[in-house]
């Protein structure tokens, strides 16, 4: 029963990587920017979180309301500035770019908020409850939500992508920026909007992070933006529902390694990245199959 | 059609498109080298000339894809040149980009939507494309990679058309088809013209270009080395200002205006 519980919490954190992983895919997939801020920007919405139920002491929950927006608004002005010069000057700038932003959040925050690790909602039923089925399977609350926003998440961006006129003016633009500009879209534009969404995505995906384990400044590059990038890679680059799938497959393989022995969790969770990238390089969910 | 009937363009009115004295330099090599050019409503104007010469470069500079170093492009005698390409196209500067470019992860319906999507007002709709080209209906939610090349490049044309251009660009409309393809899709034109439309092609195939404009210029090194009506030239002529057999340029244009 216990590889069961395993298995069972491994599919479930594969919600919370999702979340950390279909911006970062989101961004790739439309103008080719591999974010590597991308951990840290999920990390600046946590902190954010934290200041707004600090200052304004509204429930946990509502200040999702505040973060997600107010980090789109980044998102699209980032993109409009710092990253659109970048690519301006050819897409390897970004790298540089993409990283010397990390490293300036990642000191920012530790210069503002120190090393401590700070958290949202402790003592939250949400994030401290879960229910059990039979006597060794239990299914944290939290981690049920996560993974149900996740999905909706997932759903509401393949909706906007395949049906909506913006979501196939961001397709259009992905496939031929020239072509777009002589059918009147504006890229610039288009790829704000792509970015806004991503860093909306990225900001629940820190939120639920600051729930589900405490945040703390290095948080951003040692542990979102890697497990964003695993899943990405595992399920396949430039696919939504691989970054699901991608999920889920580290997700068990960590919790499957950490039942062999503790310390083997994200060792296991690597050998199975680097299997997928031996065997299956083009991951698990082809962009070809996917859309 | 109708210019050509009178023997070129009426002067008295405004040009629907007018490119004055445009000079483009792709780093440190002039493409282009003061070109002038008017189109006059109703026109079908073509830019022949080989490869190299600069045509496509201009046609892109007047879509405003690059940016000239000194010039200006006017349309319907409001200055463009400092607008984004997108700006152009909502204004009515509409081009089908050399080589189709059709957005491959949609499909055909899609495409046309895209185009749709900053369309001006006026005549052309998506089911408008579909009935002037039957066979797209029924093929309108494939992938564009399973069309062939003469029909990717009728999507192309329709993509541009439902934005409802002022001045059509068509850039080498013949490239990579077979001749009776060619002919098929210049065959189209009349119809598309028929709906108010201006036409500015560069063609590399002199023989379709000469069949259907109403006027025409030839570029040469990216210098402009022949002007003048289909009916004007002689085929001698077109050969020297195509390959720059004489040294002297032969305005012929210059001519038949005065």
């Amino acid at each position: 029963m216990a590889w069961v519980n395993a298995i069972v919490q491994g599919v479930l954190t594969g919600g919370l990587y999702a979340l950390f992983a279909c911006g970062l895919s989101l961004m790739f997939g439309v103008m080719k920017v591999v974010n590597l801020a991308h951990g840290d920007l999920a990390v600046v919405a946590g902190y954010v979180g934290v200041g707004v139920i600090t200052v304004t002491n509204i429930p946990v929950l509502w200040s999702f309301l505040i973060v997600v927006p107010v980090m789109a608004v980044i998102g699209y002005f980032l993109q409009r500035t710092l990253i659109q010069s970048a690519l301006n000057r050819g897409v390897l700038t970004t790298l540089i770019v993409t990283l010397g932003l990390s490293m300036v959040i990642e000191n920012a925050l530790l210069q503002f908020f120190t090393a401590n690790s700070r958290g949202i909602g402790a003592g939250m039923t949400l994030v401290t409850g879960s229910f059990s089925l039979g006597s060794q399977v239990e299914l944290p609350y939290l981690l049920l939500v996560i993974f149900a926003v996740a999905v909706a998440v997932l759903l509401g961006l393949q909706w906007f992508l395949s049906r909506s006129s913006y979501g196939r003016l961001v397709r259009a633009v992905a496939d031929d920026q020239e072509a777009a500009q002589l059918s009147g879209a504006d890229y610039r534009h288009v790829f704000g909007i792509a970015a806004a969404l991503a860093l909306g995505t990225v900001a629940l995906g820190g939120m639920a992070y600051s729930m589900y384990s405490t945040l703390d400044p290095t948080a951003g590059t040692d542990t979102i933006l890697l497990f964003a990038f695993v899943a990405v890679v595992i399920g396949g680059l430039g696919s939504l529902w691989g970054t699901l799938l991608g999920g889920i497959v580290l997700g068990i393989a960590q919790q499957i390694g950490a039942q062999i022995n503790i310390s083997d969790e994200l060792l296991a969770g690597y050998l199975v990245f680097l299997l997928v990238l031996v065997l299956r390089p083009q991951g698990l969910v082809s962009r070809r199959a996917q859309s | 059609m109708t210019a050509a009937a009178n023997g070129g363009r009426p002067d008295n009115d405004t040009p629907l498109l007018e490119v004055a004295d445009l000079t483009v330099y792709h780093g440190q090599l002039r493409a282009l080298d003061a070109i002038s050019l008017k189109v006059y409503p109703g026109e079908v104007y073509a830019i022949i000339g080989a490869n190299g010469a600069g045509k496509s470069t201009l046609l892109r500079t007047i879509a405003g894809l690059h940016h000239s170093t000194t010039g200006r492009v006017l349309l319907d005698g409001a200055d463009v040149t400092a607008l984004r390409p997108e700006r152009r196209a909502r204004q009515g500067i509409v081009m089908v980009p050399e080589g189709r470019r059709l957005f491959g992860s949609l499909s055909v319906e899609e495409n046309l939507k895209v185009g749709a999507t900053y369309a001006r007002p006026g005549p052309w709709t998506i089911e408008r494309v579909y009935e002037t080209f039957d066979w797209m209906r029924g093929r309108r939610s494939q992938r564009t990679a399973q069309l062939s090349g003469g029909e990717q490049q009728t999507v192309a044309i329709g993509r541009a058309l439902v934005a409802n251009p002022r001045v059509l660009l068509l850039d080498e409309l013949s490239l990579g088809l077979a001749p009776v393809i060619v002919q098929r899709i210049y065959g189209m034109l009349p119809q598309i013209l028929a709906t108010g439309l201006t036409v500015l092609l560069v063609e590399q195939d002199v023989s379709q270009a000469l069949r259907v404009a109403s006027r025409l210029q030839c570029l040469l090194e990216g210098r402009t080395t022949l002007e003048g009506t289909p009916a004007d030239v002689t085929a001698e002529q077109v050969e020297a200002a195509y390959f720059g057999l004489t040294g002297a340029a032969a305005v012929l244009g210059e001519g038949s205006e005065s």
